[in-house]
């Protein structure tokens, strides 16, 4: 079938003297990328799907057995596990949330006409183009007790942001917010940026005030856009670590991928582990489902 | 209800003026029409009447009052624009009911069901009232956006081109049903169009816009019978008015085409160069005439011709009645009536009989 939608070769071209015909070249382009798919991305993850009913252990050489849905059962059956998913879940919602009121908000303040709106909307986005590592570095000397900027600049004293168990999360979820408010706020102003003047004009003539402007018009139109950008958003949330893991290492911030990276790679329950990570891409297949059937739905009205 | 007046409005668009000392007048109840070439200035009127647009000097006066300060809101104006503007995602009823249920007025919900209903039986368009907007034909949406005006009981409608977009047949529908609105309204209306037939047929009174300056408001037929200068004569009437360079010398008009025709009009004008403006229906094929020209063409509107006569290196057209049969390349004789002749000055174009 594809050949039928393929151009033919150009009979004069340097690749057809040389006999190759569309066949080899369209092998010659897709082929190599298909190995390198398979070979790093499809067979580790069938490989670790064997491993989640196993108890292997990459740390020894000691024989491993098959116990079946063991590992799931255990997994599911552990509190400790349910409370990383339960600190996951407040993180996605303050994080996600935040960025969406940030983003939305600043693409509102730069979607009408001001000087040097180019210039400052680059350098709004230079949070987002920073590497997580250097964000968790930098934030976590803003948020130090003794010399952090922020505690002098906020009067607080000698607050505790990362290591008051309290606080930790939200401190997490504040960079988070800061580095990724940026992104939201792009998608909207490309959304906003699309809404037809006549219409606030039609709607100021109609005499509509502007929250109702708002939530009848801007709203309605962007939501589409929005929605692909909260989808990108949790999805990140969700599988967050490098943040976490370098700015904290309090009990009430280990996320779950950061509990996944302890049972790996400290514990070496490898098995286990695997049994972890599909649990969790199962989780975020599904929340990511919901989030499309919903935007689909807006899309349609 | 209301009355518009606009006193010596100005409005420039990064140095180039949209409108230049604009002195207007709409009284109440009126279908006023503003005609223009793409550019004149129409809609930069409309806009600064309804409030979207602030001029850069002059007073705008709504019922006497001047509401130079207030937004579109407070104007109490409805507007219909070309491009239909209704709400995206939203039904009909909801676009209909949307001035309705703003903060500011208030309407009792049996009272908006009762007046979309309404509306919708005025326009025609109950059928569609549960439909998405986007599910609706060019003429559907411009209905529904007239709708959306008219629910509202404004004191003074406004309408952007609003017929533009749609195909001949069924602008020539909604240009009756408009007026006829209008009259069951008693309402106050300002139409902007760069159609003269729209203008001609609708308009009780006709605003003539040239690059941003009024040059002349009338009745459709005193703007046809007496245009102000050749630029009014340009633009109304189809086929357009017949203009003829030439000079009047003994009582009769010799064109630079090379006919002399008589004339009844002033002799006060004896030798001075002036062009000549003759309406088509007031030329008639007359082999006893002097003057003689060529037919180029005809035009078949079967109950009368246009046919356009080639005189010199001047077309002159005229209609002939359906009973002539004049044929291409033929040489006829023509006259005209000599009573019917505008005489404007060739330098500035303006009329010199109504000086």
């Amino acid at each position: 079938m594809t050949t039928l939608t393929m151009t033919t070769l150009d009979p004069r071209s340097r690749a057809a003297r040389r006999g190759m015909s569309d066949l080899a070249i369209r092998n010659l382009f897709i082929i190599p990328t298909i190995v390198f798919l398979i070979v790093f991305n499809i067979f580790p993850l069938l490989y670790s799907l064997g491993y989640s009913f196993t108890d292997f252990r990459a740390s020894t050489n000691a024989p491993w057995n098959f116990v079946g849905l063991e590992n799931y059962r255990t997994l599911l059956n552990d509190p400790f596990i349910w409370n990383n998913f339960a600190i996951t879940a407040k993180y996605v919602i303050v994080s996600v949330t935040g960025q969406v009121l940030v983003g939305f908000g600043v693409a509102m303040l730069l979607n009408r006409e001001i000087p040097f709106k180019g210039l400052i909307t680059t350098l709004l986005l230079l949070p987002m183009m920073l590497s997580m590592a250097v964000v968790g570095l930098f934030w976590k000397l803003l948020y130090d007790p003794s010399f952090g900027i922020i505690n002098y600049a906020l009067g607080l004293g000698r607050f505790e942001w990362l290591s008051n168990p309290d606080v930790a999360l939200y401190a997490v979820a504040l960079t988070d917010i800061w580095m990724w408010s940026p992104f939201v706020m792009l998608l909207s102003l490309a959304g906003l940026s699309a809404v037809p003047k006549h219409l606030y004009e039609a709607a100021a003539i109609d005499r509509a005030g502007p929250l109702y402007t708002f939530f009848r018009i801007t709203l309605p139109l962007v939501a589409p856009i929005l929605m692909i950008a909260i989808i990108f958003r949790t999805m990140e949330a969700f599988k967050t670590f490098d943040l976490a893991y370098i700015l904290t290492s309090q009990p009430t911030t280990e996320v779950i991928s950061i509990r996944l990276y302890k049972m790996a790679f400290q514990e070496w329950q490898t098995g286990m582990s695997c049994a972890l990570a599909y649990i969790m891409l199962v989780m975020v297949i599904a929340i990511t489902n919901i989030y499309v059937k919903y935007l689909n739905k807006v899309k349609e009205r | 209800m209301a009355h518009i007046e606009l006193r010596n409005v100005t409005k420039t668009f990064g140095g180039k003026a949209a409108l230049k000392n604009l002195d207007l007048e709409i009284a109440d109840g009126q279908f006023f029409v503003l005609l223009g070439e793409t550019g004149a200035g129409k809609t930069t009127t409309l806009r600064i009447v309804a409030g979207l647009e602030k001029p850069d000097d002059g007073t705008i006066l709504i019922d006497g009052v001047d509401v130079g300060g207030w937004g579109a809101a407070e104007r109490d104006v409805a507007l219909v624009l070309q491009q239909y503007s209704l709400y995206p995602r939203y039904t009909v009823r909801e676009n209909l009911e949307f001035p309705l249920k703003s903060k500011i007025r208030r309407v009792a919900p049996a009272e908006i069901q009762e007046r979309v209903e309404r509306v919708a039986r005025t326009l025609r368009i109950e059928h569609l009232l549960e439909r998405k907007t986007d599910r609706l034909s060019g003429g559907e949406m411009q209905r529904v956006s007239i709708g959306r005006a008219i629910v509202r009981k404004p004191r003074v409608f406004l309408m952007d081109e609003p017929l533009s977009a749609l195909d001949a047949k069924l602008r020539e529908a909604l240009r009756t049903e408009l007026k006829r609105l209008q009259i069951t309204l008693g309402a106050t209306f300002l139409f902007v169009t760069h159609d003269q037939v729209e203008a001609m047929s609708m308009g009780d009174r006709i605003g003539v816009l040239d690059r941003g300056r009024l040059v002349q408001v009338g009745t459709p037929s005193e703007i046809y019978a007496r245009p102000t200068n050749t630029f009014v004569a340009r633009s109304v009437g189809s086929p357009p008015m017949n203009l003829l360079d030439g000079a009047v010398r003994d009582g009769a008009a010799v064109t630079e085409a090379g006919f002399s025709l008589p004339i009844s009009v002033a002799s006060a004008h004896e030798g001075r160069p002036v062009t000549f403006g003759v309406r088509p229906e007031h030329l008639r094929l007359d082999p006893e005439a002097p003057a003689k020209a060529r037919v180029h063409d005809i035009e078949d509107h079967g109950v009368e011709k246009i046919v356009t006569l080639a005189t010199g290196d001047a077309f002159v057209r005229l209609t002939a009645p359906a009973t002539q049969h004049p044929r291409i390349d033929e040489s006829v004789g023509f006259s005209w009536n000599p009573e019917k002749i505008i005489l404007f000055d060739r330098t500035s174009g303006r009329n010199l009989s109504a000086a």
